[in-house]
């Protein structure tokens, strides 16, 4: 069934109102050697069987419903509060398209105004675009606004070396044909001063990640430091923050960051297998004309009522073609719908709850895994919820040997930093329970005696 | 009947979650980095929360709520078994770093997909990587002005992109560090042979094409552009936002395109979601797979899991799926695989309607458009008069209604309970007028959409005002989009009112 109502009477109809006696003389420009292919495809299936199938394929997999997990470097599972999906299955969201017509698409134009106001809540920021596809290619837009921003005269980027690998490829891919140098080194230990040594005119932004990729946390005035440091330079900061942290943390405005960039997947979307995410992207007022990506105004109409309109669209592809800020059209509407939600579900002191049942219980798995003979919790700089551990047999086996318990391990750090081979990242979210956690010791302990279950 | 923002809503005290109470110690939090009380977000109860968001839907015009004929967007239906499959907690709760043999169910509807889209289109390979159209078209040129260097070729540096081209496509070529070059249409709606050779030499990386165009129309000299471009040692990029023309019709890779990307929000019913997320799969000949995107997923035939007797045919049990990089991949475009549930979505319409549903989709696609440009193109100027594919253009004014405009007919058209459909683009059309029923809006909906269009042509001519003053019967009127631009207000601060 291919949801086509037209029966062989309407088809016989249109065709004569046409003035044509065949479908196929529709397709009369197409050339004749290329028309009406075979197309191999697997036969037709009735609704039951397709979920049958689905089914099936989606049980193939190991999930988080039926297995512990400790993995996050970029995703992570986190509680969805029931009404974010009960909102989001409404059709009325999510079977609309972009808001370009205003008075009849106030609901999804109100709920991302909402969403903007939320994330400069969380982020300190002036501003919020509507969204960019992940966080990692709002760190990439992050860099060709900052190029922009410095007149385009500048053409260095420092990248901290503890940013999520898969961002720094990103940011890479992105700006392949823009001449980009990009500073930072490779030593995940690189500390902000180290950065800040590599700061000059030529600079348009230094970027870090907050926690950074490994869970740390610097002392909040080397980060100060460091966006004075830019700042003297006349270059930006960037900083790509954990969403779920900034219940708990300080905002990036407080230390001086002029765009804030991240992973919106912690609020209120499933991990998704990594996609459909959601990247925020927050600035400061001074930089609003040069942002990418969409943005809802409020205005009022002709009766004076209050509404809300797609904005500064001067900026957008479809307006200003090659001169546009950004290539992005569509970007992740639902997705900001859903954090919205979850904003709101949480609220001001649910926010911080989360945060800190995640603090929490991430410090009492490294003491308690800092305890197991073998294992070795890096401990020299402070961690929000996720935390180094040297292992004493490969991240790889350990973690296959995890998988008999139904446990998911954390990240092999191997394939991230050479240094950091033997090394594995654990997170540990408000879905990790204290039982699981006590287990998860437990077969470290096996694995490190050499036993299994 | 406006709604009040969530943060007026919202009293201190209130909440709508529950957590669990602390159950280990409490370890001291890092020096100097507690956040203050300022952490702005609204305090509501459940019930509050739930009838805003519930009261919002009310004020959203989608799919489900009514006909929405926006041209070049292709506002199919969006089927709910789709949506059953994307949330099943096997492919959702699944973490994309997790060991491939926990995942095998994932990456083998990846491969599947991947294989779909390539029998769909020619192409030789595939990524699912892009996360929409305007990000396919990026790692489209990306992929083009690769392979050049690798050839040894830094000269190619333009891109030749025809005027009716949708604009992300000079803004993708610009975030590319490519050059545009804008080649001009013909009478007939087609690319401007003599245009195009005067603007074809070494400096050429490729050209963009949308085919059908954004006038709806299938370029009557395709092969002769393609041949051309060829020639003169460029390559063909088919932007693919209009392919709902052509499943089962024609494939791009055998019309002469070497790169194309898909809109799986557009041709393969997944919902548009007032915005996203979409997804722009790009698929590309054999001799640029090595150029794309990674990872990609492969499949090897795994002697342990595969239990055929000699003779029998491998089914999907006999593999393992497993991610790969494409040997000179020009990088990731964005972290982890692409948007996986939206390619759920997809992959279940595409299992659901087979190769013959889908060219049935197309075909029905192209036939409601031709009825509905036959029975209005007395009505309104049709700037081309061509059999269309499966969207048309007509231009927004009557002879004899000289203060009405486009925007007038549309904001009127929401009076009649219809979105309007895509206006002011193509920009080669004045007062344009784009207009694409997709395949599933029965032929009762077309004959209320053309009566209402009649109607709206009469009262044009002889209420004028009724148009001025439209939309009347939506949530708000039309709104000052000059004072949003000029006094942006982009978030909601206290001293609102």
């Amino acid at each position: 069934m291919s949801y086509v109502p037209h029966t062989d009477a309407d088809r016989k109809a249109m065709l004569a109102t046409i003035g044509v006696r065949s479908i196929d003389e529709l397709f009369a420009d197409v050339p004749q050697r290329a028309r009406f292919p075979q197309v191999t495809l697997p036969a037709p299936l009735a609704e039951a069987e397709v979920v049958r199938e689905l089914r099936e394929m989606s049980e193939a997999n190991a999930d988080l419903d039926h297995a512990a997990c400790y993995l996050g470097a970029g995703a992570y599972h986190h509680y969805v509060p029931s009404v974010v999906q009960h909102v989001l299955g409404r059709s009325e969201f999510y079977t609309a398209y972009t808001p370009y017509q205003p008075e009849i698409s106030q609901g999804t134009l109100q709920s991302i105004f909402e969403y903007q106001s939320m994330i400069c809540a969380l982020t300190g920021m002036d501003v919020s675009n509507a969204s960019h596809y992940d966080g990692a290619t709002a760190m990439a837009e992050a860099v060709i606004m900052a190029l922009s921003a410095t007149r385009g005269t500048r053409r260095k980027v420092v990248l901290a070396p503890a940013i999520h690998p898969e961002y720094r490829e990103v940011v890479r891919t992105y700006t392949q044909g823009m001449g980009v140098e990009f500073a930072g080194g490779e030593d995940p230990d690189a500390d902000a001063a180290a950065l800040a040594a590599q700061l000059d005119e030529r600079t348009a932004c230094v970027i870090v990640q907050v926690p950074d990729f490994l869970g740390r946390l610097e002392r909040v005035e080397a980060l100060a430091a460091l966006a004075d440091a830019a700042h003297k330079v006349g270059a930006l900061l960037v900083v790509a923050a954990y969403p779920i942290a900034l219940g708990l943390l300080k905002p990036p405005a407080a230390y001086g960051a002029d765009i804030v960039v991240g992973e919106g997947q912690p609020l209120g979307m499933p991990l998704s297998y990594g996609g459909p995410y959601l990247g925020f992207f927050a600035c400061r007022e001074a930089y609003v004309r040069r942002m990418a990506g969409r943005l809802v105004g409020e205005t009022v109409d002709e009766r004076g009522r209050r509404g809300y309109v797609l904005t500064l669209a001067t900026r957008e592809q479809h307006i200003r073609r090659e001169r546009a800020t950004s290539n992005i059209c569509s970007n992740e509407a639902l997705c900001a719908l859903a954090a919205g939600v979850y904003l709101a579900a949480l609220g001001k002191r649910g926010l911080r709850q989360v945060a800190e049942i995640c603090y929490q219980r991430a410090h009492y798995a490294a003491d308690a895994i800092a305890g197991v003979p073998g294992f070795e919790v890096q401990r020299a700089r402070p961690f929000f919820n996720e935390f180094v551990v040297r292992c004493p047999l490969p991240a790889a086996e350990v973690n296959d040997m995890l998988l008999d318990w139904d446990i998911i391990g954390g990240y092999d750090l191997g394939q991230a930093y050479p240094s950091l081979v033997g090394h594995m990242l654990f997170c540990v979210t408000e879905m990790n329970t204290r039982e699981e956690i006590d287990d998860l010791v437990a077969a470290l302990r096996a694995i490190g005696e050499g036993g299994k279950e | 009947m406006s709604e009040p923002v969530i943060y007026e809503l919202s009293r201190p005290g209130r909440s709508a979650c529950s957590l669990p109470e602390p159950d280990v110690p409490a370890a001291p939090l890092p020096e100097g980095w507690l956040r203050g009380d300022d952490l702005p977000l609204p305090e509501v109860s459940e019930v509050d929360l739930i009838r805003h968001y519930v009261r919002l839907s009310h004020l959203n015009f989608g799919v489900d709520v009514g006909f929405y004929p926006l041209g070049s967007c292709t506002m199919k239906y969006n089927p709910k078994v789709n949506e059953d499959a994307s949330r099943l907690p096997g492919f959702a709760q699944t973490h994309p770093y997790q060991p491939e043999e926990t995942t095998q169910g994932n990456l083998q509807l990846m491969y599947e997909l991947q294989t779909y889209l390539q029998a769909l289109s020619g192409f030789a390979g595939v990524s699912l990587q892009p996360a929409a159209g305007a990000h396919g078209e990026l790692t489209g040129i990306l992929i083009m002005r690769a392979y050049h260097l690798a050839r040894g070729d830094a000269g190619r540096t333009r891109i030749l992109i025809p005027d009716s081209a949708h604009g992300t496509n000079p803004a993708s070529t610009a975030m590319s560090g490519m050059e545009v070059v804008q080649l001009r249409s013909d009478a007939r709606g087609n690319v401007d042979l003599d245009d195009l050779r005067a603007h074809l030499d070494d400096r050429v990386a490729g050209m963009m094409l949308t085919n059908p165009n954004t006038l709806g129309l299938f370029d009557e000299h395709l092969e002769e552009v393609a041949q051309l471009v060829h020639e003169a040692g460029g390559l063909m990029y088919g932007d693919g936002a209009n392919f709902n023309a052509l499943m089962g019709i024609a494939k791009p890779a055998e019309l002469g395109f070497d790169v194309m990307h898909l809109n799986l929000h557009k041709t393969f019913s997944t919902p548009h979601g007032g915005g996203g997320p979409g997804s722009g799969p790009v698929g590309v000949t054999a001799q640029l797979a090595a150029f794309l995107p990674g990872p990609v997923v492969e499949r090897t035939l795994d002697e342990e899991l595969c239990e055929c007797q000699d003779g029998e045919e491998h089914d999907a049990t006999c593999y393992f799926y497993s991610l790969s990089w494409p040997k000179q991949s020009i990088g990731r475009l964005k972290a982890f695989y692409g948007n996986f549930l939206v390619m759920v979505r997809a992959y279940t319409y595409i299992r659901m309607l087979g190769a013959a549903g889908l060219r049935e989709a197309s075909q029905d696609a192209v036939l409601s458009a031709n009825y509905l440009q036959a029975r209005l193109r007395g009505t309104y100027p049709l700037p081309h008069d061509r059999i269309c594919m499966h969207e048309f253009v007509l231009e927004g004014r009557l002879p004899d209604a000289p203060g009405i405009r486009a925007l007038d007919i549309a904001k009127r058209l929401m009076d009649y309970g219809i979105h309007p459909p895509t206006n002011y683009f193509p920009l080669i059309v004045p007062e344009a007028l784009m207009i694409e029923p997709t395949e599933t809006e029965s032929k009762e909906t077309l004959d209320v959409f053309v009566e209402a269009m009649l109607r709206i042509a009469e009262e044009a001519r002889m209420q004028p005002a009724l148009l001025h003053e439209a939309p009347h019967n939506a949530p708000v009127g039309r709104l000052d989009e000059v004072r949003a631009a000029r006094q942006p207000r982009l978030r909601w601060t206290p001293a609102e009112s």
